[in-house]
């Protein structure tokens, strides 16, 4: 049970209805999974606060939306059957009511706001029993990687998840600000070139499911697109296998292939990948050294002969680099000097 | 160096919109220089046919003297629209090449994503800063002045600085068209992408000059409307018997004087950043980028409500004034303007719920910000007080009035929504934000200086607009914002991200096809506004007010003639409630003749906003092309013209009390004439500026 899949139960008819009708009215029931359709605990709590949200604003809204053309017409010139009042100008009841009402609402608003943001709060761990997989996310102009640090494989074009396991991605930017977003799963975050973010998602259903950039960042920004696909426990681990297998070593060379400016579909053919599906590149990578990440993060000159190449082998047999622990507090001036890599040991998985 | 760069800087043949055509011609390349060559062609078109008319009318010496250096505070507003109507135009064009683009963008388009880029980089900074800015303060200019009885601005030659610094942005914005490219930044200009090491171009620099004249413009303007309001108040005018105009004027006023500095330091630092190296918000060497977010939006929320304030101000005058009837709780207003103007220092961070802060401090800017909805709601509940039990008479103002209320608070619910951080999470940086902010910025800012332009057209220039076009103009704004925006509703929640130039879902091109039409309808809604302007001045004749008074209006400035005198006022009017003119024609006893006429002394002419903005735009010119030669000179021109002032001792001028005495019973005497009419009558030909006593005429 996570956390927040209870959060759902506050509001499960407004969930239904927005489910059903916004959908329904607006872009057919083929709507694809997104906002509207959510396919995780986060955005299906997400939606139901919305349609709470808009459910409560209707009571003030509804009134002035009917009751302006009722005025309207009631008092129109030339009308002889209505009060005509030129000098009223405050009767403290209708004061009380138009004060006392929003200022109602508004108390209702903010309590669920406040216990809402936190629950769904992205960096907020979702309680699982199984153990979240970790990714580390970063963001290049026009493309995003995704790491499996435990597993020691990256991919660039396709994100894939088990179902019903909770992720925990840690994310930061090679470049200028982005964002990262799943919408069928939940929050967006944003990411940054020598700041790492933190986002937790889980996807409750398999399927594909868009993910994006949400944040301009230049000519390409319109194609920095990916899939994310929540497979089963079997499929993700034939993936992680195949991966392992049949994956390109991140190596130097594939690493300023992989950074310079452009699509996934460019770096993906730049690679030597054969694409067949052009919307849906898939570039799986083998050996990624440790603590590529955290270099990344701190835009430190990286320097392959010390980040240590973990070829294919199991997970717990990739060997701990030696590392500074020192560089582990974020110092600017680090990166001037010598390469600082951290590597996180491998946790208990 | 060679000669050239010296003189020229970095700027070459390249800055020619047709320049990458000629170089490499392909089919998209020659769509889009075309596209950027034709509006480069209107630019330099539009001047060159002004400049020759003015020569062909010999007019040079006119403009110059009765406007160009002109401290009249109505005049100086009037510059001030004229320049926010271009601008309007320019950037409404350009709205509809970007739908246009969206609604063929499934998988391409014909627009690069560079042009679309500066498109709605131009677009949003152009209404924001060019339009919206320029407007508010042309009709505060105008008006404010009239309503607290005073003869002019505490400062009019800083006015005229104001304007020729918001004339020189413009102008560089415009210029922009002509010598390529802008910036492709968006109108925050968000760091680091707006940083050297990724825009190196002269785009960015271009959007920081001039940005920086419009907000150093705005923060005098600011400092002028406060101390007017302050200190040149007529007698008996008390704060609380301010119309709420020139309460939202203050309010204003105030929230320019603090809130536009935050954008003229991140600017500066940024220029700081690309000219000499600064560190501030790069990524390296100990730079933040978040400083510039936090910075940016310190200005960009009060900013938000310098836009919506005067509006609100606006429809408050409308809508007392065509149902007949007292403004609905004046004081419950103030105070909400008041709480309005307070909380919108306090909520700045809902711009970047997503950047990363704790769930605290995401839900307490969140709460901050609803509760701005509530004196916001109380507002609209106001207005809709103000109707009730009056006689409503559904003039343009007041279409644009209505429409105000019924779409603003669609804007205002998802204000609320994407002020929930956890709902935030979702359409943030989507079409939904889009369509939220023109949802306030349109009804808002747009509707409500159409409003007032014409409701107090012929207060300035002596004649009503035409009503039939108007109406039409009115109705197609609403009708295309509706069809424009609603669609971008649905297509952020089906996570359309912002600034897209193409997009590869199906599903998005039904609605982006509405969309474009929508568009369509707003240009055509410009049009019949213009066509409006062309047919008034046309039938100027049959519309004359010169009586000064075509609405029943209640505030003083429809106790003068239209138009004004220069002076405004005889003699400075003794002021004993709120709705001053009102009251007086309650108490039949409006247009009375002073006993006795003085001297009055005006501020003389000054060529101070001419230099001072033209040295500004050369200063911007050559910053953003690396002139530096340029920009000695014209620091030097700016400094020399500041110490010259100095030295002027013509700075006014004496209006003998003979002349105003003539002038004022020249006035009295077409009053006496003048028939007075009922309401019914309002738009015809009969209606010559004077009304009869108020609750008959209200009431047929
Ligand atoms: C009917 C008139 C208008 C139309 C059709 C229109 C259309 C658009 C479009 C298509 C965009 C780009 C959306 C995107 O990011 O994908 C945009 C952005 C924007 N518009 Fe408008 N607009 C209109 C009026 C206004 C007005 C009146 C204002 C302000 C007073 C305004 C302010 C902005 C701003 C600030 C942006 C954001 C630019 C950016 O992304 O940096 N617009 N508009
Ligand atoms: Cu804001």
């Amino acid at each position: 049970m996570t956390a927040v899949s209870q959060q759902q139960k506050h509001f499960p008819a407004l969930s239904a209805l927005g489910a059903c009708l916004l959908p329904a009215t607006l872009s057919g029931c083929s709507s694809a999974p997104g906002f509207l359709d959510p396919q995780g605990p986060i955005a299906r709590a997400q939606l139901g606060h919305f349609w709470f949200v808009v459910a409560m604003l209707a009571i003030v809204i509804l009134p002035v939306l009917v009751l302006t053309p009722l005025i309207l017409w009631r008092y129109r010139y030339g009308t002889s059957r209505a009060a005509y009042r030129p000098k009223w100008e405050l009767t403290l009841w209708l004061d009380i009511l138009i004060w006392g009402i929003p200022i109602l609402i508004v108390v209702i608003l903010s309590v669920v706001l406040w216990r809402q943001t936190h629950q769904l709060d992205p960096y907020r761990p979702l309680h699982s029993d199984q153990p979240p997989l970790e990714i580390q996310v970063v963001g290049y102009d026009w493309k995003w990687l995704f790491i499996y640090p435990e597993q020691h494989i990256a991919t660039l074009g396709q994100l894939i998840v088990p179902v019903g396991r909770p992720v925990a991605f840690d994310l930061t930017s090679a470049t200028v600000l982005q964002t990262f977003f799943i919408p069928a799963l939940g929050s967006q975050i944003d990411v940054m070139n020598r700041m790492q973010t933190t986002l937790h998602l889980l996807a409750d259903r398999e399927g594909e499911f868009e993910g994006r950039n949400m944040q301009y960042n230049g000519d390409g920004f319109h194609e920095q697109r990916f899939t994310a696909r929540a497979v089963n426990a079997q499929d993700f681990a034939r993936f992680v296998a195949d991966t392992r297998h049949e994956g390109i070593p991140l190596d130097q060379h594939n690493y300023r292939i992989l950074a310079r400016k452009g699509s996934t579909l460019e770096a993906a053919k730049a690679l030597g990948e054969s694409v067949t599906l052009p919307d849906d590149p898939l570039v799986r990578f083998s050996a990624v050294p440790d603590g590529l990440f955290d270099a990344i993060m701190r835009d430190a000159p990286l320097d392959w002969s010390e980040l240590s190449p973990t070829t294919g082998g199991s997970a717990t047999s990739a060997p701990a680099t030696p590392h500074d622990t020192g560089g582990e507090t974020s110092n600017p001036s680090a990166s001037a000097a010598s390469t600082t890599i951290t590597t996180q040991g491998e946790s208990a998985s | 160096m060679t000669v050239t760069e010296i003189l020229f800087g970095r700027l070459g043949w390249d800055a020619l919109p047709f320049w990458h055509m000629l170089q490499n011609p392909t089919f998209k390349s020659v769509i889009n220089d075309l596209i950027a060559s034709g509006a480069g062609l209107m630019v330099v078109l539009g001047a060159l046919v002004v400049v020759a008319g003015v020569s062909w009318l010999g007019k040079w010496g006119y403009l110059w003297r009765e406007w160009l250096t002109s401290p009249d505070h109505k005049r100086i507003g009037i510059m001030f629209i004229v320049i926010a109507l271009v601008m309007l135009a320019r950037a409404i064009v350009e709205a509809v090449f970007m739908r246009a683009q969206q609604a063929v963008g499934l998988n391409g388009g014909f627009l690069t994503a560079e042009h679309f880029g500066q498109l709605f980089t131009t677009h949003g900074t152009i209404m924001v800063f060019f339009m919206g800015m320029p407007f508010l303060t042309g009709v505060i200019n105008y008006v404010m002045p009239l309503q607290i009885g005073a003869r002019d601005l505490s400062f009019p030659v800083l006015n005229l600085v104001s304007l020729g610094l918001t004339a020189a942005g413009a102008a560089l914005v415009m210029v922009s068209l002509v010598l390529e490219p802008f910036s492709t930044g968006g109108w925050t200009g968000y760091a680091p992408f707006t940083e050297l090491s990724y825009n190196p171009g002269a785009g960015v620099d271009y959007w920081i000059w001039a940005v920086s004249l419009s907000t150093f413009s705005s923060t005098l303007s600011g400092i002028n409307f406060a101390v007017t309001i302050y200190k040149k108040r007529a007698p008996g005018m008390t704060l609380f018997r301010m119309p709420l105009f020139t309460w939202t004027a203050l309010c204003t006023a105030i929230l320019m004087i603090f809130g536009m500095p935050p954008l003229t330091v991140a600017t500066g630092l940024l220029a700081l950043d690309r000219y000499l190296d600064f560190h501030m918000f790069t990524t390296d060497l100990g730079g933040n980028m978040m400083n510039y977010v936090n910075l940016f939006w310190a200005f960009g929320h009060p900013e938000v409500y310098i836009l919506i304030l005067p509006a609100f101000g606006v429809f408050s005058e409308v809508f007392a004034t065509f149902s007949g009837k007292r403004l609905y709780g004046y004081t419950v207003l103030v105070m909400a303007t008041i709480c309005i103007a307070v909380l919108s220092f306090t909520v700045w961070l809902h711009h970047f719920f997503t950047m990363g802060q704790s769930a605290n401090v995401n839900a307490a800017f969140g709460i901050a910000t609803m509760l701005i909805g509530i004196p916001t709601g109380v507002k609209v509940y106001d207005w809709m007080l103000t109707m009730y039990r009056g006689r409503v008479r559904m003039s343009v103002p007041m279409i644009y009035a209505v429409g105000f209320i019924l779409l603003f608070v669609l804007g205002g619910m998802s204000g609320v929504i994407l002020a929930t951080p956890s709902v935030d999470y979702q359409v943030h940086n989507s079409l939904f934000l889009v369509a939220h902010f023109h949802n306030m910025l349109i009804p808002g800012v747009l509707f409500g200086m159409l409003a007032a332009v014409n409701y107090w057209f012929p207060k300035a220039f002596g004649f009503r607009l035409e009503e039939r076009w108007g109406r039409r103009a009115a109705w197609l704004w609403i009708l295309g914002f509706m069809l424009a925006f609603f669609p971008l509703y649905v297509l952020g929640m089906m996570g359309m991200p912002r600034r897209s130039v193409s997009f590869t879902n199906p599903a998005y091109l039904p609605w982006t096809v509405i969309a474009g039409i929508g568009a369509l309808v707003a240009l055509a809604a410009l049009a019949c506004l213009l066509l409006q302007l062309w047919v008034s001045v046309r039938d100027r004749d049959h519309n004359r007010v010169f009586a000064g008074d075509p609405w029943d209006g209640r505030s003083l400035e429809w106790a003068t003639s239209a138009p004004p005198p220069e002076y405004n006022f005889p003699v400075i009017p003794e002021i004993y409630g709120r709705d001053a003119f009102m009251l007086e024609k309650d108490g039949g006893t409006p247009f009375q003749a002073p006993t006795q006429y003085q001297d009055i002394v005006m501020p003389a002419n000054s060529a101070m906003g001419v230099i001072i903005g033209a040295a500004g735009f050369a200063a911007a010119f050559a910053l953003t092309w690396y002139m530096w030669w340029l920009v000695v000179l014209s620091a030097v021109v700016m400094i020399g013209a500041a110490i010259a002032r100095g030295f002027v001792r013509t700075t006014h001028y004496v209006i003998s009390a003979d002349e105003v005495r003539r002038t004022h019973e020249y006035w009295l005497r077409e009053v006496e004439a003048t028939t007075p009419i009922r309401r019914s009558q309002e738009q015809s030909g009969a209606n010559r500026g004077r009304a009869v006593p108020p609750v008959e005429g209200a009431v047929q």
